[in-house]
């Protein structure tokens, strides 16, 4: 680990790398705050620059230090605005936005500022401690474990969906793997599912699928209801007195430590990103504080602005342990990151800190320089980033839309590819009034190669479907897979009968 | 029935299809020595339309019952007229006209007037702002693409060079 640390340490600290780190974390800020770019459309959109620079560790160092910014410019427009950009800092929302009114912005944005520093360190930490752990033991999978582990993560992503939704995840998750089927795979070498249509030959792009499935969507959300971007006037205000007491210090530090283990371990779960983790967070530390803190949450309570900001980058911290241990990404973020680095020739997996350690440990060094940049370099010039919440929307979305366009056109040199990506955007658009989720679709896309490779070279190894049974670890990862499925919709469907004073036997 | 049962119906036409080209026509191609293969190209899609078709039916069916709690959606679409629906349309087919006139009219042109017309549609009057703003991005974004990037943009239109 030591050796690693040092490979790391030299990789990252170079020139170039901490330019991209202290660009990445600036530029995700600046574009994490506009309303309606979230975390992934942004990836999505510099995806094409960081492929340009060739340097694998160099571009996943930009967009991890991008998506830091974005998760922290998302917290500072959910404090100043009461606008999220993002769905992990809603609940950043419930106490910062009061302090904010209270006139206490500055001390909302540092809280926020030095919870996200502590969760993001914390969690580099654990990720150091586990990724390696966590790789050895995956170095014994062999195919048929990883088909049976993707599944795993893909069910556990309809799983955490929520009651009454698993369906249209799985719904989601399924489409994707369809679509990932369009096209020349390099296992049969022959088209399938094109239709006889040569633009399909290589298959949908993943960029303008990206894009089409968050980017676009949410602009038209943006055009359709101007309320969205609730311009009150008050992000251009003045912003002052950062500083915290030492008595505030002493309160949020317990809230932050617990809060950073947590949120770590639920990035870790497949399907459960930092959402999630900040409203359990939130969740839980409201019921363990004291009665008279208790009334204080949703008011401005400093321990409710604390719980969710650490818990959602310990989250995001935390997500990146299956993707570069496994390769199996969690969440829709890191399946944008994944196909970036697929694209760059890297392959993430339990290999990859093996063959390409400076990548490796590049991205874990990387990311305490990110948080550390988020914190010395970003948070004093908040007050000036904040001003671009006071360009006006005809100014913004068409700015947007273009660089949709850009994204997808630069990564393919195609003017078609422009015309699937609005006949998608639209598909997702409606999708998305229907309340289908998006991101199922796009991890299902981005492992759906993967997912079929490891089948067939199973299939092939035992010359048939007998692999579930020879293995027993395969079997008891599929039914796994079934039982996430089936399990929480039986208990909703056994809840809904007792309620309906239905005996069921039990 | 409400939207997300249509488009399940639809997800199930598409599912249909995928099934019926991955079980009856997609095998006729495959060459006999592939045949004695355990997998074929098909074997994975063939997997995956039965799941597909029965998961459609499942949200189709309404199987699956709702949670009690109902979320507010973002927009809700049973009320689009209330949205700036003409506004989203407009944009949409901005988009699509700029998709087949990036490559005839050049980089510049086209996204200029894309930055331009977009502005207007969302409301923008002050041309004398909005034209010079638009004007200078649409060059500041060819440098970066072209010169830094190193990816080569047509900028001008095709009778131009």
């Amino acid at each position: 680990m030591l050796e690693g640390l040092t490979i790391g340490l030299s990789t990252a600290f170079s020139i170039t790398n901490i330019l991209m780190v202290i660009g990445g974390c600036l530029i995700g800020t600046f574009i994490g705050m506009l309303p309606g770019l979230g975390p992934m459309s942004i990836i999505a959109i510099m995806i094409p620059v960081a492929i340009t620079l060739g340097d694998p560790s160099a571009a996943l160092i930009l967009l991890a230090g991008v998506y830091y910014g974005a998760i922290f410019g998302g917290s500072t427009s959910s404090i100043l605005l009461n606008a999220p950009g993002v769905a992990g800092t809603v609940a950043t929302s419930f106490d910062g936005y009061p302090m904010a009114r209270a006139g206490k912005a500055g001390k909302a944005l540092t809280i926020a500022a030095i919870s996200s520093f502590m969760g993001g360190t914390i969690g580099a930490v654990l990720l150091m401690i586990f990724a390696p752990m966590l790789s050895t033991v995956a170095l014994l999978f062999h195919s048929a474990e990883y088909f049976a582990l993707m599944v795993v993560g893909l069910s556990a992503i309809a799983a955490f969906a929520g009651t009454g939704n698993v369906a249209k995840a799985m719904m989601m998750t399924l489409l994707g793997l369809m679509m990932a089927t369009v096209g020349e795979g390099a296992l049969f070498n022959m088209p399938r599912f094109t239709m006889g249509l040569m633009d399909l030959q290589s298959g949908f792009s993943f960029i303008t699928l990206a894009m089409a499935m968050f980017a676009l969507p949410e602009a038209i959300f943006l055009v359709m209801n101007p309320a969205r971007s609730a311009q009150s006037g008050e992000g251009g205000g003045k912003i002052t007195g950062l500083r915290i007491t030492r008595d505030e210090a002493r309160k949020i530090a317990p809230v932050i430590g617990r809060q950073s283990i947590q949120g770590f371990f639920i990035g870790v779960l497949p399907g459960a990103g930092a959402t999630i983790a900040s409203f359990l967070g939130y969740a839980v530390e409201r019921n363990i504080a004291s009665e008279e803190e208790q009334k204080e949450f949703g008011k401005g309570s400093i321990k409710g602005l604390a719980a969710p900001e650490t818990a959602n980058n310990a989250a995001c911290t935390g997500s990146f342990v299956p993707l570069l241990t496994l390769g199996i990404p969690g969440s829709g973020t890191t399946a944008i990151l994944l196909g970036a680095l697929i694209a760059l020739n890297v392959t993430p997996g339990p290999r990859l800190m093996i063959d390409s350690p400076h990548i490796f440990w590049a991205v874990i060094i990387s990311m305490y320089i990110g948080n550390l940049v988020l914190l010395v370099l970003n948070l004093p010039l908040i007050p000036y980033i904040a001003k671009v919440l006071s360009v006006p929307r005809t100014y913004l979305i068409p700015f947007i839309l273009f660089f949709t366009l850009m994204g997808s056109y630069i990564g393919q040199n195609n003017a078609t590819e422009l015309l699937i990506l609005v006949g998608f955007g639209l598909c997702a658009t409606v999708l998305r009034f229907a309340d289908y989720p998006l991101a199922p679709l796009l991890i299902g896309f981005i492992l759906g190669r993967m997912l079929e490779d490891n089948f067939s070279r199973s299939m092939q190894i035992y010359d048939g479907a007998v692999f579930i049974l020879d293995r027993p670890m395969t079997l008891g990862l599929l039914v796994l897979a079934v039982l996430l499925v089936v399990v929480p919709s039986y208990r909703a469907r056994r809840a809904r009968a007792r309620a309906a004073g239905v005996a069921d036997g039990d | 029935m409400a939207l997300d049962r249509w488009i399940a119906l639809i997800i199930l036409g598409i599912a249909l299809a995928y099934g019926y080209a991955a079980y009856f026509t997609m095998d006729q191609l495959l060459p006999p020595f592939m045949q004695r293969n355990p997998i074929w190209p098909s074997t994975f899609p063939k997997v995956l339309a039965v799941m597909a078709i029965v998961t459609s039916l499942v949200i189709l069916l309404g199987l699956e019952k709702p949670s009690g709690e109902v979320a507010t959606p973002d927009i809700d679409y049973r009320r689009l007229g209330d949205y700036k629906i003409g506004q989203a349309a407009c944009l949409l087919g901005l988009m699509v006209a700029y998709a087949l006139l990036l490559r005839p009219a050049g980089f510049l042109l086209s996204t200029a007037g894309f930055l331009t017309i977009g502005g207007m549609i969302l409301g923008e009057r002050k041309l004398w702002v909005l034209c010079p703003v638009a004007a200078l991005a649409t060059g500041v974004v060819w440098y970066l693409v072209e010169g830094v990037l190193g990816i080569f943009l047509r900028p001008l239109p095709f009778f131009l060079g």
